[in-house]
């Protein structure tokens, strides 16, 4: 899941080289918190959120394969 | 990839050869310069200029490394493939289990067709391609299912005499119930809201309603009237 996520970000991004995903434990589910270069931040998060929707859901697909609940934070 | 080779007296000339021919802007063009114009001595040893130009394309094997490249990361087994027409570009993924990629009602995978032409299309000015992808030939199922959806959800407007508002859909999804109820005797079709919740209503003709004898007005409110309905033939996955 963390390697799918930094995968597809880094393929959005104009800096891949500061794209960062780092995998938070919380009581329920766990939390992928992705930070980029501050001028990438529209690059994952689209228009009305669509690229950071499209995102999402990508990971949770790949969560439930995993039998796992995540989230992904896009951390400013 | 579309491209020629061509000689002028100078390099502009031979690029604007090149643009005529291959019917391009000069934006949609990188020009390579093969051989430097040289004018010579008295007319003697002069040299034409050589520039080969390529139509800018949008990197297909690229876009077919991501979904490979998704695909070993999930652990999933599966053959990416594209076809190219005209002006669209078809990407096909075919395997085992790839349930997981096409998510309920086709969610993940429209999600990652999304994702996939905002990739592609990065740094691309002016000329944009599409490209569509489909998983185990998800896609013909979906549109089958839609029409007989369709199909039946107009019977049911004609009959009960009423509007009915199906569930929220993708504009493609949209489209095909739109086409498969276009000639229908006695329905129309049309939609409504804001995406992504705009959802498709079907109504029966005013036409057909004067037919039956059961006018609009005798029955107040009727054909007003919407129920929300679940597409639950379509639960392919």
């Amino acid at each position: 899941m963390k390697e799918l996520l930094e995968y597809l970000a880094k393929a959005l991004v104009d800096h891949p080289n500061e794209v960062n995903v780092s995998l938070v434990e919380g009581e329920k589910s766990q939390i992928l918190e992705l930070r980029v270069n501050h001028a990438d931040m529209g690059k994952v998060i689209g228009k009305q959120g669509r690229i950071a929707q499209a995102l999402r859901i990508i990971v949770k697909a790949a969560a439930v394969k995993e039998g796992k609940k995540v989230m992904v934070e896009i951390i400013e | 990839m579309r491209e020629t080779e061509q000689t002028a007296k100078t390099v502009e000339e031979a690029i604007q050869q090149g643009l005529q021919i291959l019917g391009a802007q000069r934006d949609e063009v990188e020009v390579e310069v093969l051989e430097e114009p040289s004018s010579g001595i008295l007319g003697f040893g002069s040299k034409p200029a050589k520039i080969r130009l390529f139509v800018k394309e949008a990197d297909l094997s690229k876009a077919q490394k991501l979904l490979e490249n998704v695909l070993t990361i999930l652990n999933l087994k599966g053959m990416v493939d594209f076809t190219k027409t005209d002006d669209n570009v078809r990407f096909e993924i075919s395997g085992e289990d790839l349930g997981i990629l096409i998510g309920h009602r086709g969610e993940t995978l429209n999600a990652l067709q999304f994702l996939l032409n905002v990739i592609l299309n990065k740094g691309m000015e002016g000329k944009r391609v599409s490209c569509a992808l489909d998983i185990e030939g998800y896609r013909a199922r979906r549109d089958r299912t839609l029409q007989i959806l369709a199909e039946k959800m107009a019977q049911k407007a004609s009959t009960e005499r009423r509007s009915i508002s199906l569930e929220p859909m993708l504009p493609n999804e949209r489209r095909i119930i739109h086409m498969a109820l276009q000639n229908h005797p006695y329905v129309t079709t049309r939609s409504q809201g804001k995406e992504p919740l705009r959802r498709i209503v079907i109504s029966p003709k005013e036409s057909a309603k004067d037919k039956s004898g059961r006018g609009a007005r005798s029955r107040p409110g009727q054909h007003s009237r919407s129920t929300s309905f679940r597409s639950t033939s379509s639960r392919e996955l």
